[in-house]
Order: structure tokens, then C-alpha cells, then sequence
């Protein structure tokens, strides 16, 4: 049985991937669990602080290496255990994989692949891939702009694990940098030759790894830009939603050549020079760059109503799946306590989004949340026990 | 904790690289069970290392002497240097026994966060190592990581207005490697380096 494959008529053929196993080793409030699961909807249901959004985590966990509610490893970790295990038994095109991540939080975390181990975690980023929908997302439209930086540069992640590479290549070449010109900006005199000339070699690395994250980004929004619109007027019909990339420097237009970028970020930084030693930060980059909502011509931060963030919050998502389904991988979708917080209009209106999906997971307080047309396999989550009813 | 000097040991075994507290424990059993003769030789080892072995005073290896054996060996030709972060390095290439110039030690790479910036590294040396035109060309052997290629991108410019040949280790695959098992990095990385088939 084969719950929506119908629904993949046009488009590229897609790869069917569900979730077939979980089993979780002092993860969170987890001491041990296992669970079997179906492709098509499956609800976890149960009383708050039960451990129903620690299950979701965990699936989120083996698609991002990250966890959708915490930035560090440290609280996925049981209190008192030494590290974590999460074990996914994957199906993907028919074909099952084990994936099995030990987290060690302030230690390189450790993966396996069908039981033997692999180099670096980052190699079984890609065999699982989730859209995950939480409470936590109406910060992608209320938060700061570092929130929607995240947002982008873990879809690139999640479409080309490479990413993960450019971004701590990013990462690293911005703090050496940024260190430079801290104790540049400590000595209050003019800057040596011997800074001035380290500084250059600093900055042509990086434009040249924010150029690769930059050109990234914007192909990524120019692509995502129609789908969120669509999602949005699906959701919640009523102002135009849209998507528009501000960057910290001035862009050659229509273009994303990374040479071309590259070129664009050093002017920028030539220019931002005597203001970044001042300083002592780094200005210019994609680090400081801005990835603004829009509906009708208003941003949505600070302009839209509750429900229209959320609206927005959940278009980012949807979008972001269609996006996946493009590429031709059917992602998981994992559906954290979402429903409480919508109308029944919208609510209905993302259950039909939702559920052609491959393998959906719900996690709901009370079955009266989860939409009829979102009714399928149901657990009870109660204290770290995990017990399939229907 | 053990009693005093037992504990002392601990502690300055665990100071080592890659020595964790357990290693340090287990090398310090080892030594206390250990034939007196055979300490007494490690001792002497490092005793010796500390009084005897100093810095070449043209590449900056390690050296028994005024100058290393590599710059003291007049077969080695003067015209090429290749430029390494650590005398480990010197040891790595030595062994190829591809590179019959001669070597500078820099003595790391140019590191920001760890306070290392070009006046701490001996580039000065480098530079009046070049000053009379016999080298001609200049091989960067920094490691492949971000600060190491830093450093290279530095002395790269550094040296374009003396009209060298300047050149860096390619980076790409494993010789023997399956092209399935490299890292995406590594295999991108040898894309960008890929060349021309004579045939």
C-alpha cells in the first residue's frame, strides 16, 4: 500500500522515503524506546511534557544533524548519560539503511551506516530528509535575521550536504578574520602594513567562500520565492506574500557568477574597511545579510498579525517541501503541535497540503487537533512510553 | 588520585599531545614496572633532546648543528625552497624523495584566533633568503586547510614583485582512492584542479 503515490503524476519521478524505525538511547527523556512505523500518517498523541516532540526531534536529528529546538547537542542528551543514540531505519525506494548517530555534545558527533562506521557524520546527511513545522518556526518571521539565514543555508544543506562544508568553511575564514581585526581595533593606533596585508589575504577568502554561500542563497530564494507565494495564498488567502534577498553589499544585477560576487564583496569591504577596523568586526558578508518578508509591500516583521506569521511560517515550510519534491525526494514531514495554533480554516487547508505526503508525523495534546482528513496510524505518548493504539 | 610523585607523573604525561588521563595512567604503570636501565635510557633520550637539538639557523628544522643536514648537503639544489608550516612536514616530503631543493620551516601558519600573525612566523628569514636571486622558484607546502592556505595566499604576494616562480601543492584525490569514497570537499576540490590529457 502506497498512500499518495497517485498524486506524483506530473513532475519529475519521485524516491519514496519513510521513516521504518526509530529507536532512541538516552535521548532527551528517553532512556530507551523503539518504535515501528508505517509510510503514510502517523499521530503521537498525549498530554504535554510526555516526550511526544522529543520523538519528532529525533527524526529531525538524523535529517539535520541538529535539532529544531536547541542550537547545541548538550540537552538532547539524557541527564547523567554520557551521550546519545538515535538509530533510523530508513526506506528509500524500497531499499532499507540503517543510520545510527551517536551525539557527544562538546565532542565530534559519530555515525554509522549499515552498522559500519563512516568518516565524518556529514556523509549520511541526504539519506533522510524531513520538512519539520513547530511552534518554534513563527521566530522565522517574528526573530531576528539570523533565524531566516538559518532557515536558507539548512535548506541548501538539506538539498546539497556540500553546504554543510561552505558553511563552516565560512564560518572559520569570518572568525580568523574577525579575531584580526578585533586586535586591530584594541591598539587604537593605526593598523601596521603587516595587518593591512594579512587583512587582504583574509579578505579574498572571504569573497570567495561568501561568494559560493551567497550565489547559493540567492538561487535558493529566487526558486523558493514563487513556491512560498503559492503556499501562502493556499493558506491564507488574502495579501500577496514574497520573498526578497537584501544583501550587505551591492549586487551585480540578475547574477549570481561567483566571480562576479566575489568581486561584489571585496568593493564592499574596501569600502566598509576603515568602519570594520574601528570596529573590529567584519561587516560585509553573507553573515550580515537579510532574507526579508514580505506581504502586499510591508515586511511581515512588525507588520503582520499573529495569524499571518503563522500563515508565513508555515508557506516557508511548505514551500520548502515542494521545493524537495522538485528535486524528486519525497521528504518526511513532521507536523510538531501545529494544529493548535490554527483556525479550523487553516487547519483544513494545510491537511489537504499535507497529507499526499509519503510519511507524515503528527504530534498533537489532544485527538481533536489533528484534522479528519489527517487520520491514520495513532500512539500514546505517556512518561517515555510509546504504545500504538490504532 | 595516586600519592605524590606518582600523581606528578600522571599529570606531566597527561600534558602531552594525544595523551588523555587514562594513557597518562597507564604509561606511568608501565614505567614504575619498567627495568631501571630502560628509563634510564628514555630519561637520557630526553635530556639529550633538550640540550643537544636546536633550530637550523637558514631553514629553521631541527638540526644537532649550526645548520641542518639538508642545508649543509651541497648536492641539494639551491634554487627551489619549499615552504612547510613544521619540521614534521620536512620529514613527510624527505620521504617522498621527490624534492631535491631545499627546505624553509616556517613554524606554523598565520592563525588570528590563536594570536599568530606573519611576524611570528619566520618570514622574515624567508625573505632574506631570497634576496640575492639565486632561488627561483618557491614551492608553498602549507597544509590544505584554511589557515595554511592563508599563508600561502601571504607569501604568495608577498614575493610576486621579486619575479619567482610560485607554486602550490595540488590538492585533490588519494592515488589509489576510489573516486566513491572521497569527501565531497576533496572531490570538488580536484574538479577545480582538474587538467588537460595528452595523449
Amino acid at each position: 500500500m502506497r498512500p499518495g503515490s497517485g498524486q506524483a503524476s506530473t513532475g519529475p519521478t519521485l524516491v519514496w522515503v519513510y521513516v521504518a524505525h526509530l529507536a532512541l538511547q538516552d535521548f532527551r527523556s528517553y532512556e530507551s524506546a523503539e518504535i515501528a512505523l508505517d509510510p503514510g500518517i502517523s499521530a503521537f498523541l498525549g498530554p504535554n511534557g510526555q516526550g511526544k516532540t522529543n520523538l519528532v526531534e529525533a527524526v529531525g536529528y538524523v535529517a539535520l544533524h541538529g535539532s529544531h529546538r536547541v542550537s547545541t547537542d548538550a540537552p538532547l542528551v539524557r541527564h547523567g548519560a554520557p551521550r546519545a543514540i538515535v538509530r533510523a531505519g530508513v526506506v528509500r525506494d524500497e531499499r532499507k539503511a540503517l543510520i545510527e548517530l551517536e551525539i557527544n555534545p562538546g565532542r565530534a558527533n559519530r555515525a554509522r551506516l549499515n552498522r559500519s562506521p563512516v568518516p565524518r557524520p556529514r556523509e549520511v546527511l541526504g539519506m533522510l530528509r524531513t520538512v519539520l513545522f513547530a511552534p518554534e518556526d513563527l521566530v522565522l518571521v517574528k526573530g531576528d535575521p539570523g533565524e531566516r539565514r538559518r532557515f536558507l543555508d539548512e535548506l541548501l544543506t538539506v538539498r546539497a550536504p556540500r553546504f554543510a562544508g561552505v558553511r563552516s568553511d565560512y564560518d572559520r575564514v569570518l572568525k580568523q578574520r574577525n579575531a584580526l581585526l578585533k586586535s586591530a581595533a584594541q591598539h587604537r593606533r593605526a593598523p601596521g602594513p603587516e595587518v593591512l596585508s594579512t587583512l587582504d589575504v583574509w579578505d579574498t577568502h572571504l569573497a570567495r567562500t561568501g561568494a559560493e554561500l551567497l550565489g547559493a542563497r540567492l538561487e535558493l530564494v529566487a526558486a523558493l520565492g514563487p513556491l512560498v507565494a503559492k503556499a501562502y495564498a493556499a493558506l491564507a488567502p488574502g495579501r500577496a506574500a514574497d520573498l526578497e534577498y537584501r544583501a550587505s553589499v551591492s549586487l551585480p544585477e540578475l547574477s549570481t557568477d561567483r566571480a562576479q560576487l566575489a568581486e561584489a564583496l571585496l568593493a564592499g569591504m574596501a569600502e566598509a574597511r576603515k568602519n570594520e577596523l574601528e570596529r573590529g568586526v567584519s561587516l560585509v558578508g553573507p553573515h550580515r545579510d537579510e532574507l526579508l518578508l514580505k506581504l502586499g509591500d510591508l515586511p511581515a516583521r512588525g507588520y503582520a498579525s499573529h495569524g499571518e506569521s503563522w500563515s508565513f511560517a508555515l508557506a516557508l515550510r511548505l514551500a520548502s517541501y515542494e521545493l524537495l519534491r522538485a528535486d524528486g525526494d519525497d521528504p518526511v514531514l513532521i507536523l510538531d503541535d501545529v494544529f493548535a495554533e490554527l483556525d479550523t480554516g487553516r487547519r483544513n487547508r494545510l491537511a489537504e497540503l499535507v497529507a499526499p505526503a509519503e510519511q507524515v508525523l503528527i504530534t498533537a495534546a489532544v485527538p481533536e487537533d489533528v484534522p479528519e482528513q489527517l487520520s491514520g496510524a495513532t500512539y500514546e505518548v505517556a512518561s517515555g512510553e510509546v504504545t500504538r493504539v490504532r | 588520585m595516586y600519592e605524590g610523585v606518582v600523581q606528578n607523573l600522571i599529570d606531566e604525561l597527561g600534558r602531552l599531545p594525544g595523551v588523555g588521563p587514562k594513557s597518562a595512567q597507564r604509561i606511568a604503570f608501565h614505567l614504575l614496572a619498567a627495568d631501571p636501565a630502560d628509563v634510564t635510557r628514555l630519561t637520557e633520550a630526553l635530556r639529550e633532546v633538550k640540550d643537544k637539538v636546536r633550530f637550523c639557523s637558514v631553514c629553521g628544522n631541527v638540526a644537532e648543528a649550526e645548520q641542518c643536514r639538508i642545508c649543509r648537503d651541497a648536492r641539494r639544489d639551491t634554487h627551489v625552497i619549499c615552504v612547510v608550516e613544521e619540521p614534521k612536514d620536512v620529514v613527510a616530503i624527505e620521504k617522498t624523495r621527490e624534492f631535491r631543493g631545499r627546505y624553509h620551516v616556517l613554524g606554523g601558519a598565520i592563525s588570528p584566533i590563536e594570536g599568530v600573525g606573519p611576524d611570528d612566523l619566520r618570514i622574515r628569514e624567508l625573505m632574506q633568503r631570497l634576496a640575492d636571486g639565486e632561488v627561483t622558484e618557491l614551492i608553498l607546502a602549507t597544509d590544505p586547510n584554511l589557515e595554511g592556505e592563508a599563508t600561502a595566499t601571504y607569501l604568495a604576494r608577498l614575493v610576486k614583485p621579486m619575479g619567482l616562480t610560485v607554486t602550490r601543492l595540488a590538492s585533490g584525490l588519494p592515488v589509489g582512492g576510489d573516486l566513491e569514497y572521497a569527501d565531497e570537499v576533496t572531490l570538488g576540490r580536484a574538479f577545480e584542479g582538474r587538467r588537460l590529457l595528452d595523449v
